[in-house]
């Protein structure tokens, strides 16, 4: 079984506790999810107790202890067996949600915001992205102003996962002048007036994560939900990347990791021309080389891991990964379509759907442009 | 209450495509192993007889468990610990020197020294499904054996209404303990086990529990220890001998019928069912 070079015996234990979770509560549900475009809201509830849903957070804020590397261990299993990638990343929005809260929040909004998600009884979603652009964070245009105790948020969000249920959605605002010493984040709840869902975006992958278009019209929310000071935003969520990055990219080993144990058996059972689809030589090597893209994007997703437990952030190496990662994804669901036939193209296989999930990761998190931005202002040129 | 729990860890059975059967003997080298099945819901059987579901944090009784099995084995014995266990016993053996027998008269000595109040195990391991070892353990202990425990009721702690599954319904035994108890799948049903602490209406989350993290670390620090197999019993020798090993051959493909007078015809002239 192919592992993270970081992995310990903690994290063989918590593998299993995954895959067990997995095989229980979604993987008999996997299909019907993805196809209903939702899973149940009682799975958050469900996965907290599991003890699941808290890792990477600290015991003191409700969490379930653990780091970076926990979460890359337990969230692959609950893939590999699970079958649904788009339950696993609604069911991990908190991931970038809550950051952001963690790290600049007073011990009042943890106890408001934090706790409740990490008991599965609320969800959380991070909206920065807007219709008029995501790459460019630094020129976001939703206005939160202040008035009282108040601000008052004017704006719009899209392409927020988690975004049609959240309860908690950690809102990236603009409170001061251009650029990107004038963002902050603002924690925006359901039901405060002004705040609405206007669309359930459809889209090409993920289905079993929802993704929503968010609406702000003279929103009230109170000051005391403002992370931090006005204009920390920024370095917040440029901070949140190296993290999600990071996640990102260990999705995608995982569901290449998927795609690849799903062609292997293939191979072995498709018999054409009198032998198995692995008796030619051509789907060996090409079953060789997903393995080998694969432990490449393992190996260096692992290092930016290991790094960031050891407090070496690396937002050039997070980016690196994740274009690693999701070139090789990318790649190895192609390559599982293909060994697969026209069965690949069938919504009955797991690679079909694997195919599409997989399509989101060059663009989710920072495109691959951006990262090679990122990589190209660390390398100085 | 002071449970013993016995438990084994099996070739994973999803992957039995990969276990290599030679004459001699079933290759186990490179398979991967998870607890058997039967012996994870003795397990939690052991637990919450042992708690009150309204704390589970807090054990009110002792649960041990054991494994007879190489070093490796003693991450499936780390797994029961986190998820409430209080201490674990290792006999070293690997497979190939142990049969139902064996394993029924260590355990037998074992129990001399732990003095449990009872015995859980599964019903059967999935791997030879031999469905010996409670059997023969509450003989040679000479205590009352209740088996395929589908529910449990504890009376005070010091007896058992074990609810059996038999073909055609349910037998209810009230065993006095020391006993020795097996179970089958429903004992982890969220209703099956009622405790002394417990409240009666209380539903359990269906299935065996999952361990936390913190958990996962804390079982680190839990005793473990190890016991040698011959430190139990002089006699070694196995009653079982197994002969010899054949793959089960491989299952023809099916055909497709058009008709239900079609399959009707196949299964009179072809299967000779009807
Ligand atoms: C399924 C899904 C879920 C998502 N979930 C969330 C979420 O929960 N929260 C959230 O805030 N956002 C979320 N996003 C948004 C995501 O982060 C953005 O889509 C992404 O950052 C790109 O922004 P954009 O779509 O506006 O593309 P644009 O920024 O408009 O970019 C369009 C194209 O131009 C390229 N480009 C842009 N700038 C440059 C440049 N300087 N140099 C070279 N090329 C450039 C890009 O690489 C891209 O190819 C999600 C997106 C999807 C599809």
């Amino acid at each position: 079984m192919a592992t993270y070079l970081f992995e310990t015996a903690e994290h063989a234990a918590l593998r299993a506790q995954a895959r067990a979770f997995a095989t229980r509560s979604v993987r008999p549900h996997a299909r019907a999810w993805e196809e209903a475009g939702e899973f149940p809201r009682a799975l958050y509830a469900q996965i907290a107790a599991s003890g699941l849903l808290g890792l990477g957070y600290r015991e003191a804020i409700g969490g379930s202890g653990g780091d970076v590397t926990h979460v890359l261990a337990a969230s692959e299993e609950l893939v590999l067996e699970g079958h649904s990638v788009g339950t696993v990343v609604g069911l991990g929005s908190h991931g970038i949600a809550l950051p952001p809260i963690v790290a600049l929040g007073t011990g009042e909004q943890i106890e408001r915001f934090v706790r409740p998600v990490l008991r599965g009884e609320k969800i959380a979603a991070l909206a920065v992205t807007e219709p008029g652009g995501g790459s460019d964070v630094a020129s976001l245009r939703t206005r939160a102003v202040r008035d009282g105790d108040d601000y008052v948020v004017d704006g719009a969000k899209t392409f927020i996962t988690s975004g049609v249920r959240a309860d908690v959605v950690t809102v990236a605002v603009r409170t001061g002048g251009p650029g990107h010493g004038g963002v902050s984040m603002l924690v925006i709840e359901r039901g405060t007036p002004g705040f609405s869902v206007s669309k359930r975006l459809e889209k090409m992958g993920w289905w079993a994560s929802d993704t929503a278009e968010l609406t702000f019209e003279e929103c009230r929310v109170p000051a005391a939900n403002l992370l931090g000071d006005e204009g920390s935003g920024f370095v917040a969520i440029m901070a949140n990347f190296v993290t999600e990055r990071v996640y990102l990219a260990g999705q995608c080993v995982a569901i290449a990791e998927l795609a690849y144990r799903e062609s292997v058996q293939y191979a072995r059972d498709r018999h054409a021309f009198g032998k198995p689809l692995s008796g030619f030589q051509v789907t060996r090597h090409k079953l060789a080389d997903m393995a080998t893209r694969i432990a490449a994007a393992r190996a260096l997703t692992g290092e930016v891991a290991s790094r960031l437990v050891a407090a070496d952030a690396r937002p050039e190496l997070a980016a690196m990964a994740k274009n690693t990662a999701t070139d090789a994804c990318s790649w190895v669901v192609d390559q599982a379509v293909q060994i697969h036939g026209g069965y690949g193209y069938m919504r009955d296989f797991v690679v079909e759907r694997l195919f599409r999930d997989a399509r989101l990761y060059p663009i989710g998190g920072g495109t691959r442009e951006i990262m090679n931005e990122v990589i190209s202002k660390t390398e100085g040129y | 209450m002071k449970i013993l729990v016995s438990l084994k860890r099996v070739a994973d059975p999803d992957n039995a495509n990969k276990i290599k059967v030679t004459p001699q003997k079933i290759e186990t080298t490179g398979l991967e192993f998870k607890p058997n099945p039967f012996d994870e819901y003795a397990v939690e059987t052991a637990l919450r007889l042992t708690e009150n579901a309204a704390n589970t944090k807090q054990r009110l009784g002792e649960v041990t468990v054991v494994t007879f099995g190489p070093k490796e084995a003693e991450s499936t014995l780390r797994a029961a610990l986190a998820t409430g266990a209080d201490k674990a016993i290792r006999v070293d053996a690997t497979d190939d020197a142990l049969d139902g027998d064996l394993v029924a008269r260590a355990l037998a000595k074992l129990i001399e020294t732990e003095k449990p109040d009872l015995v859980l195990l599964g019903k059967q391991e999935v791997e030879g499904d031999a469905n010996q070892v409670a059997q023969l353990l509450a003989e040679y202990l000479g205590w009352p054996q209740a088996t395929f425990a589908g529910s449990i009721k504890s009376e005070g702690d010091t007896a058992l209404l074990v609810g059996r599954e038999i073909d055609g319904g349910t037998m209810n035994l009230r065993v006095t303990l020391p006993a020795v108890v097996s179970v089958d799948l429903r004992i982890v049903a969220p209703r099956s086990v009622q405790s002394v602490h417990t409240k009666a209406d209380h539903a359990y989350p269906e299935g065996v529990r999952f361990a936390a993290l913190m958990a996962i670390m804390a079982a680190k620090k839990k005793s473990l220890t190890e016991v040698k197999l011959t430190d139990l019993t002089g006699d070694v020798g196995l009653k079982i001998k197994y002969t010899g090993f054949e793959p089960p051959p491989a299952r023809k493909a099916g055909v497709k019928v058009k008709s239900v007078s079609e399959l009707v015809e196949k299964l009179k002239t072809e299967a000779k069912v009807l």
